[in-house]
């Protein structure tokens, strides 16, 4: 990409200098904000996670020590194993779900919708404005025993009082995929909706049937939203405490109230940051992974 | 045959959908519900119908000022994210210079890293510099994570837009500058508002890293929802919640209609 094609014939050295300048005079103020307020952090933290607990603590420098105790990292990844676990099962468990309704949906929203298509769309974002916890905490209670759902089922006998609906595993995952579900069918009806119909007009004239053409055209050309949505949903939902902390019990915990419950309560602030680093770095590895696999690079 | 079960296909997809917005809408309608509902202390049973929580929102303790709160974040970090990462979205998509891919892949990574580290790792510093968590810290940490939401978003609208567009000003005798006024930027224009946009619904309603950098004295909206839930949360809880789906779902429609209106006028 170049700069605007200038048609001038003649131009000064201090111009051109300063069109030199120009991207770095853009970049500045946004980049330093990122490296003082994201990179520092992220730096501050690696070099947090490796302190020790002096045993007498006053103030928040004279608490730790630094070591360079790398075997923190170890300790604590043994300690909250069952909850990393957790973690990237329920996320990859939400995802899946997440991409299961998602799919039908963006396909129908892009291929079936006519002029209902804007609409539509807005209505997928439309939950969003309504706060997020409100609604995981209308979730708990209208999956509760109390409430008339739960006693219309009862009345039909498809469940008795011994069934719990929330306060599981399968409710946080369905909290999850549920929470997420925007940013997995706005990325999917964005590559759907570009796919040429030609593309698919073609196929049928090759004698594809309709599924055929579902899944070797429309499936591979739709490759890039599916990356970016499960991107979308995975990495927010591994990190996740509001989700489980509402619609869990203490069986269910992630990783994510682990390190909440180390930084805001415990206060161990080397555990919480060598937990956090350990996430974020399991994290980057599996998306480097996933995006190289599904060969989409050009994923930004 | 074929013909019946392209009927069904056609027809299961459309009942699927209608399924999943049912799913979409049923804590929304619940919430919209229980609004109108005569509670006390916890909103959780069905006491009865009233307007009350809409005719007087305020009177729940701390939720005007924590709804205000939310209001001023999104306002300025909105302003603030939008002017950086637009310069950003700028730099990359109009410029070849040194350093690319590296910027690029800083810009990404906010993106992929959870709230939670995000969030914790501010606050390790803050603290370290002696900072007191309150409403500075929290929009510094909404202009953070907002920043690359509009760089991607912006930077898109730079690359869709007609190269030959702007030669054609040049070629008419427009120097850079007012080629970038009255071409560039009101090309670019609809895709910034479409950003800070999102960079406000996303400071609005974030909670994971405001709850690591809010502090003690000081609440947003979503903090104030989920510290009272243990408490009995009051049902102008959901009045506002309410209220703020419906001004966004006028707003995106009004903006909708007078875009239309606009493409026809075209």
């Amino acid at each position: 990409m170049a700069a605007i094609a200038p048609a001038k014939a003649i131009r000064s050295v201090t111009s051109l200098r300063k069109k030199v300048a120009t991207p770095y005079f853009l970049l500045l103020p946004g980049l330093l904000w990122l490296l003082l307020f994201f990179v520092s952090p992220i730096l501050t933290t690696l070099s947090m996670s490796t302190k020790t607990v002096k045993a007498d603590s006053g103030s928040f420098d004279q608490t730790y020590v630094q070591n360079y105790h790398w075997a923190n990292y170890w300790d604590f990844l043994v300690e909250s194993r069952p909850q990393f676990i957790r973690s990237f099962l329920y996320a990859g468990l939400a995802t899946i779900l997440a991409l299961a309704i998602a799919y039908p949906l963006a396909y129908a929203i892009a291929f079936k919708s006519g002029r209902w298509k804007n609409v539509l769309l807005v209505l997928v974002v439309a939950p969003y404005f309504c706060s997020f916890i409100l609604r995981t905490m209308a979730w708990k209670q209208i999956l509760s025993q109390d409430n008339f759902i739960f006693k219309a089922l009862q009345s039909l006998h498809l469940v008795d009082s011994s069934v719990q609906l929330t306060s599981n595993a399968v409710a946080v995952v369905v909290g999850l995929a549920y929470n997420f579900l925007p940013f997995m069918t706005l990325p999917l009806y964005s590559s759907l909706e570009r796919i040429d119909p030609r593309t698919l007009e073609a196929s049928g004239d090759l004698y594809a049937n309709g599924f055929t053409t579902f899944r070797k055209v429309t499936v591979p050309l739709s490759m890039p939203g599916v990356v970016a949505g499960t991107l979308l949903t995975f990495i927010p939902a591994a990190g996740d405490f509001v989700n489980t902390e509402i619609l869990g019990n203490s069986n269910t915990t992630m990783i994510g109230s682990v390190i909440q419950a180390q930084f805001n309560e415990t206060r161990n602030y080397p555990k919480a940051s060598a937990l956090s680093f350990i996430l974020m770095i399991t994290i980057l590895v599996m998306v480097l992974t996933y995006v190289r696999k599904a060969g989409t690079e050009d994923l930004v | 045959m074929s013909t019946i079960s392209r009927w069904l296909s056609r027809n299961l997809l459309r009942v699927y959908a209608a399924f999943a917005f049912t799913f979409l809408f049923i804590p929304v309608a619940y919430v919209f519900a229980f609004s109108f509902n005569d509670y006390h202390r916890s909103n959780i049973v069905w006491r009865g119908f009233t307007f009350n929580n809409w005719l007087h929102p305020c009177d729940a303790l701390e939720i005007c000022p924590a709804l205000g709160n939310s209001i001023r974040i999104g306002l300025l970090s909105t302003l603030v994210a939008t002017i950086l990462g637009t310069m950003i979205a700028f730099a990359l998509g109009r410029y070849a210079f040194r350093g690319k891919g590296a910027i690029n892949t800083l810009i990404f990574l906010p993106m992929a890293t959870p709230e939670l580290v995000m969030g914790a790792s501010l606050l390790t510093i803050f603290l370290a510099m002696g900072f007191n968590p309150g409403f500075w810290t929290v929009v510094i940490a909404h202009v953070m994570f907002c920043i690359s939401f509009i760089v991607v978003t912006v930077k898109a609208r730079i690359a869709s837009l007609d190269p030959r567009l702007e030669q054609a000003a040049m070629d008419l005798y427009a120097d850079e500058k007012e080629t970038f006024r009255r071409i560039t930027f009101p090309l670019v224009a609809p895709g910034i508002a479409g950003a800070a946009l999102l960079a406000f619904s996303l400071s609005f309603d974030d909670f994971i890293i405001t709850y690591f950098n809010n502090g003690a004295d000081f609440q947003t909206f979503p903090v104030f929802v989920y510290t009272h839930a243990g408490r009995g949360l009051p049902a102008q809880a959901n009045v506002i919640a309410s209220s703020m789906f419906f001004i966004a779902l006028f707003l995106v429609v009004a903006g909708q209609i007078v875009g239309n209106k606009r493409k026809v006028k075209a």
